[in-house]
């Protein structure tokens, strides 16, 4: 199986490390970041590629564009691992459409896309007759679109709520289990690289919202928007709150929750039990699925991390080589 | 709560079985054999106390094991639901929200705590909100939702439940 990288960050060299190390049958013939590119339709010299990235900051040639990848790259699927925009999904929804119309599978680990356009996408990759798999989009190492759409088939899925996002449940343990203030908790997650410079997205909710519409319109057939989702972040949570809460065992989390016979989705800060299933610690993500046969199932595992999201991004490979009657 | 059941042995056991399968607790058990009574029957008054929304439970499990039911107490406010409240509580008076909450008479504030924070920062207060039914619960939680709104406070809710 012949795969095309686009984007050359903690995930995508996560990605490359990973096929280079393990012989999953894996070939990638090419690779590209924001300012260059390199394609060998034989097969890439990996460590060389990364050695060149960690050295000059570029992965290749600076006349080699993504466009030119998709286009002239002799590849089974693209793996799509560019920046996420949440607002326009671009230039990552480009990238994706023009391979998926040229009957070429896509896995990507990008949200804005998904979000946005899903059922476009799907429509395309099902006239063209390819697939487009986004296991890494949600929850990073957490199979958790492959559960609830195969492991758990035949079910209803009455609610699925859980911590969606790694950055705040580590303030908020932090908060809790130390009582640090909100600022200090911030503070430490940036200096361990658990948030960003601009840590918004996260701590607003809106990464855990974004995660809840893409649910939602691909597992349960929804149509919902960002601006569907009822949002409450947890920057205005103080450490006071953390206390209360802890006088009864309790602590606060926040929660993301689609109740699926109301077609409601919310993301806002809750009371749980401090032994609750999803009360889980440091940058952790955890979610359970109410359904009708299963009973409550939950998932635990990392959200994010290069490797780990590297490893979903290879199981929609595997999955996608299997459909194929493993043709390549 | 009260219970008629049949004046057998065992019937007892049947009548409060069913009580701890829905995860009940029994307060007092008074029997009274009504001495002027024709029937066999034997009459027994318990107290009890149940988990949020297991009374239809445990009617049915009760009318399964041959217990008539007679009465339902009158008993008031089982149901609790703590959230914590943060904003300028005070400044935008705590107690006309408590008074709002128990001026409805179906909900009532039971217990509420507070932590005075730093001059400036807001206000953290734990509220425990006790009803009947949960209906009601659900009716005081959206009115707790509205006077926050219209105040400018945060409500984190518990979980589970609604
Ligand atoms: N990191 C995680 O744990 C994680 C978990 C789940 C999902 N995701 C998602 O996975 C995606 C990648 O994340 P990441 O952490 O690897 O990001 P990252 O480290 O910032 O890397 C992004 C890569 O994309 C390249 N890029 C930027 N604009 C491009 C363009 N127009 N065309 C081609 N390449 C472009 C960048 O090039 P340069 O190297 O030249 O800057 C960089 O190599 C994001 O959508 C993210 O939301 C990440």
């Amino acid at each position: 199986m012949k795969i095309a990288i686009l984007g050359f960050g903690s995930v995508g060299k996560g990605l490359a490390r990973i096929i280079n190390e393990k012989n999953l049958g894996i070939i990638i013939t090419a690779v590209g970041d924001s300012k260059s590119g390199i394609i060998d339709n034989k097969g890439l010299d990996i460590c060389k590629i990364l050695d060149n990235k960690e050295k000059t900051g570029l992965c290749g040639d600076m006349k080699i564009t993504p466009e030119l990848i998709l286009n002239s790259a002799d590849y089974d699927v693209l793996v799509e691992v560019t920046p996420t925009n949440a607002d326009t999904g671009q230039p990552a929804l480009e990238y994706i459409k023009y391979a998926l119309s040229k009957g070429k599978s896509v896995v990507t680990s990008n949200k804005g896309p998904i979000a946005l356009e899903y059922s476009n996408l799907l429509k395309i990759a099902e006239e063209n007759k390819c697939f487009l798999r986004f296991e890494a989009a949600v929850c990073g190492a957490i199979p958790i679109i492959h559960a609830l759409e195969h492991g758990l088939a035949g079910n209803n899925i009455k609610r699925i709520y859980g911590v969606f996002n790694g950055t705040c449940n580590y303030i908020l343990t932090r908060m809790s289990d130390e009582k640090l203030t909100y600022q200090q908790a911030l503070l430490e997650a940036r200096e361990l690289g658990y948030a960003e410079a601009d840590p918004t997205y996260d701590i607003k909710g809106i990464d855990a919202a974004i995660k809840l519409v893409i649910l939602a319109n691909t597992i349960l057939g929804f149509h919902k928007t960002l601006d569907d989702v009822d949002i409450t972040g947890i920057d205005n949570i103080p450490s006071d709150a953390l206390q209360l809460a802890g006088e009864d065992e309790k602590t606060i989390r926040l929660i993301g929750e689609i109740d699926v016979e109301n077609e409601k989705l919310r993301v806002s800060p809750r009371i749980l039990l401090k032994n609750h299933t999803l009360v889980v610690q440091d940058t952790l993500n955890a979610v359970t699925a109410e359904t009708d046969l299963a009973g409550n199932v939950t998932l635990i595992g990392k959200g994010a991390g290069s490797v780990e999201t590297a490893s979903s991004i290879i199981s929609d490979l595997l999955f996608i080589r299997e459909c194929n009657g493993r043709r390549y | 709560m009260k219970l008629e059941i049949k004046d057998s042995p065992g019937q007892l056991v049947a009548a409060l079985k069913p009580v701890s399968d829905v995860g009940g607790n029994i307060k007092s058990v008074i029997h009274e054999r009504d001495p002027l009574s024709e029937s066999k029957t034997l009459d027994v008054e318990i107290t009890l106390e149940l988990p949020e929304g297991k009374l239809d439970d445990l009617k049915n499990l009760l009318k399964k094991s041959g217990v008539s039911i007679l009465r339902i107490g009158e008993e008031r406010f089982l149901i609790r639901k703590s959230v914590i409240l943060i904003g300028h509580l005070i400044h935008t008076d705590l107690s006309d929200t408590v008074d709002r909450i128990d001026g409805t008479g179906f909900a009532e504030v039971g217990e509420l705590s507070m932590i005075m924070p730093a001059v400036n920062e807001p206000t953290s207060a734990k509220l425990t909100i006790k009803s009947d039914s949960i209906e009601d619960i659900t009716r005081a939680m959206d009115l707790l939702r509205d006077i926050s709104r219209q105040k400018g406070i945060l409500i984190v809710e518990p979980l589970e439940g609604i």
